[in-house]
């Protein structure tokens, strides 16, 4: 579903990339893990049209994206959400929903001056689309709250779920546990095997090593901008590389990450 | 009306009130969709004199030279847009201070540079001098019918699927680009909306003053054009619209004051700016200024006030 060959990104004299090939089968949960500063945030930039290669291809669904802006990257049914939550904070929690299924509605601004049936059919239609996805992460009762007063964890649901308001066939998800105690990690990752059952694709980018095990049908190890191992998560968890690269060092990572929070 | 007239809120000040609520409103769109652009001085000039060489020059109704002028800023915005727009925050706002001053400056030199071009005296612009004797054809009820006219348009605009993605814009661009939203489409179109509405408020100005010349539209203009704006705040539609009228009467109201005008009214927008930084139209300003009269610390005080004693 979702190819990449050859794809570097250099900033300035940093090899962010180096030459990462990858492939995100149809209907799987593939995990893509790594020491902090691995690189894992920008592959997903250059997925999502943040940020484009400097050099190598990306391919979804058969056709070149990797020079396409990053609505057209989304209209063609990939959806992001962000490791910091990037919510419009501002805004009620209904309106961020709404404004994620821009890309799906077609009335005009002149249709909202004269009230057409097509703007009103639409904008029922958005709402009710809405109003599921509530239900479904939990939010029921907080579509009218400013999206920017929810707490951490309603705030981390509503992300994913904005994300999933954009029609998705393939879903990126950057970090969806940073800060969550276990028992809110473990639901996320029975929310993420719903997805999957329903069709959906997943690409998660992740720290927590029990989520990755919950989920992911095969994971990637990215260290240096570099794939070093590819594989079952069984098979990775025993490779002398990546425990030396990733889980050997883990109380250096567990202060860069507190750093990076902070 | 006569308490009004007794305040020194003459027709005319009123009409000109109207006129500055529009042109608050014109900044206010790309205000509020995150961009810093003050291009409107320069829209608003090309507005003008295309209006008035439409009615003066051409013998035309005073809605065909408002079509026209609008037209005219529409049109010059599209290719300004495009590359300037790219920019952002204060490179974005120095950026279109250029462009009000490159069309000051044509307008300025039109006559020379048509006449040097086409061989004839050529006599539009007419320089440093301007253009005197337009008459005074702007009625109140027009301008107040296309005041409700366009803040129906924005009402509207706030609850389209386009308003959501201006606003999802000013919070979080690249948030906003990953949920589908074209984020150059959008910009340049708000652009060439605000453009046509500070034109259409400058063919109305032009035809209220009954003079317009180039210096009317520098660097001056902007600001207070900003000014509108930023006093009534622009969280809401109704800021950038109090704001327009409150610049507007102030120095009116203060006639009393003689020479001391100026300080007065430069005082007071300072107490409004330091006390109520979202503007005027701001529920949530007002709110704390209430509390600070009051002497109610406020939730952040009150939690330090926690900390300390706790």
């Amino acid at each position: 579903m979702l190819e990449l060959k050859k794809v570097s990104r250099l900033f300035g004299g940093l090899q962010a990339l180096h030459q990462v090939d990858m492939r995100v089968p149809e209907g799987r949960i593939v995990g893509l893990i790594g020491p902090n500063g691995a690189g894992k945030t920008t592959l997903i930039n250059n997925i999502s049209g943040l940020d484009h290669p400097t050099s190598g291809t990306i391919h979804f669904e058969g056709r070149e994206i990797h020079n396409l802006p990053p609505h057209r990257i989304t209209g063609l049914g990939i959806a992001r959400t962000y490791q910091n939550i990037r919510l419009f904070g501002e805004m009620t929690v209904l309106e961020n929903l709404l404004i994620s299924q821009h890309g799906r509605g077609r009335a005009t601004v002149f249709d909202s001056l004269v009230f057409t049936p097509r703007f009103r059919a639409e904008e029922r239609r958005l709402k009710n689309v809405a109003l599921q996805l509530l239900e479904r992460f939990q939010l029921g009762g907080m579509a009218h709250l400013l999206a920017g007063n929810l707490p951490y964890g309603d705030q981390r649901r509503l992300e994913m779920a904005r994300a999933l308001a954009t029609g998705p066939k393939l879903l990126l998800l950057d970090e969806p546990t940073a800060g969550m105690n276990p028992i809110e990690t473990e639901q996320l990752g029975q929310q993420i095997l719903r997805l999957r059952d329903e069709q959906l694709t997943v690409l998660v980018i992740e720290h927590d090593m029990s989520l990755i095990h919950q989920v992911c049908d095969e994971i990637y190890v990215l260290n240096f901008g570099q794939i070093i191992a590819h594989g079952a998560p069984d098979v990775i968890k025993h490779n002398p590389q990546v425990i030396e690269a990733y889980l050997g060092q883990e109380e250096d990572t567990e202060l860069e990450s507190e750093r990076e929070r902070s | 009306m006569d308490l009004l007239r007794s305040i020194g809120i003459t027709e005319i000040v009123f009409q000109l009130m109207l006129v500055n609520a529009i042109l608050g409103l014109s900044i206010y769109l790309t205000l509020y969709t995150g961009m810093f652009s003050l291009a409107n001085a320069g829209f608003m000039a090309i507005g003008a004199y295309v209006g008035v060489v439409l009615t003066q020059n051409y013998d035309l109704p005073l809605w065909a030279a408002l079509i026209g002028g609008m037209i005219a800023a529409g049109i010059v915005a599209v290719p300004i847009g495009l590359p300037v727009l790219r920019l952002r925050d204060i490179y974005l706002a120095i950026a279109t201070i250029g462009f009000g001053e490159v069309v000051r400056i044509l307008i300025l030199n039109f006559d020379t540079l048509a006449s040097s071009i086409s061989g004839e005296s050529v006599q539009l612009t007419r320089g440093a001098l301007g253009i005197t004797g337009i008459p005074k054809i702007t009625e109140t009820w027009q301008l107040l019918l296309f005041l409700v006219v366009t803040v129906y348009i924005l009402v509207r605009l706030h609850r389209s699927r386009f308003g959501r993605a201006m606003a999802a814009i000013r919070q979080d661009e690249q948030a906003a680009a990953t949920m589908g939203i074209n984020v150059v489409y959008i910009k340049n179109t708000v652009f060439i909306f605000s453009a046509i509405l500070a034109a259409s408020a400058g063919v109305l100005k032009a035809h209220l003053t009954r003079t317009i010349s180039p210096g009317d539209y520098g660097f001056d203009q902007v600001v207070n054009i900003l000014a509108f704006a930023v006093l009534g705040g622009t969280s809401t539609w109704l800021g950038p619209i109090v704001g327009g009228f409150v610049l507007t009467a102030l120095p009116e109201i203060l006639r009393e004051f003689k020479q001391y005008r100026g300080i007065v009214n430069g005082v007071i927008l300072l107490v409004v700016i330091v006390y109520l930084p979202g503007g005027l139209v701001n529920i949530n300003g007002w709110k704390r200024l209430w509390r600070r009269i009051r002497g109610q610390p406020s939730v952040i005080e009150r939690i330090q006030q926690n900390t300390r004693s706790g």
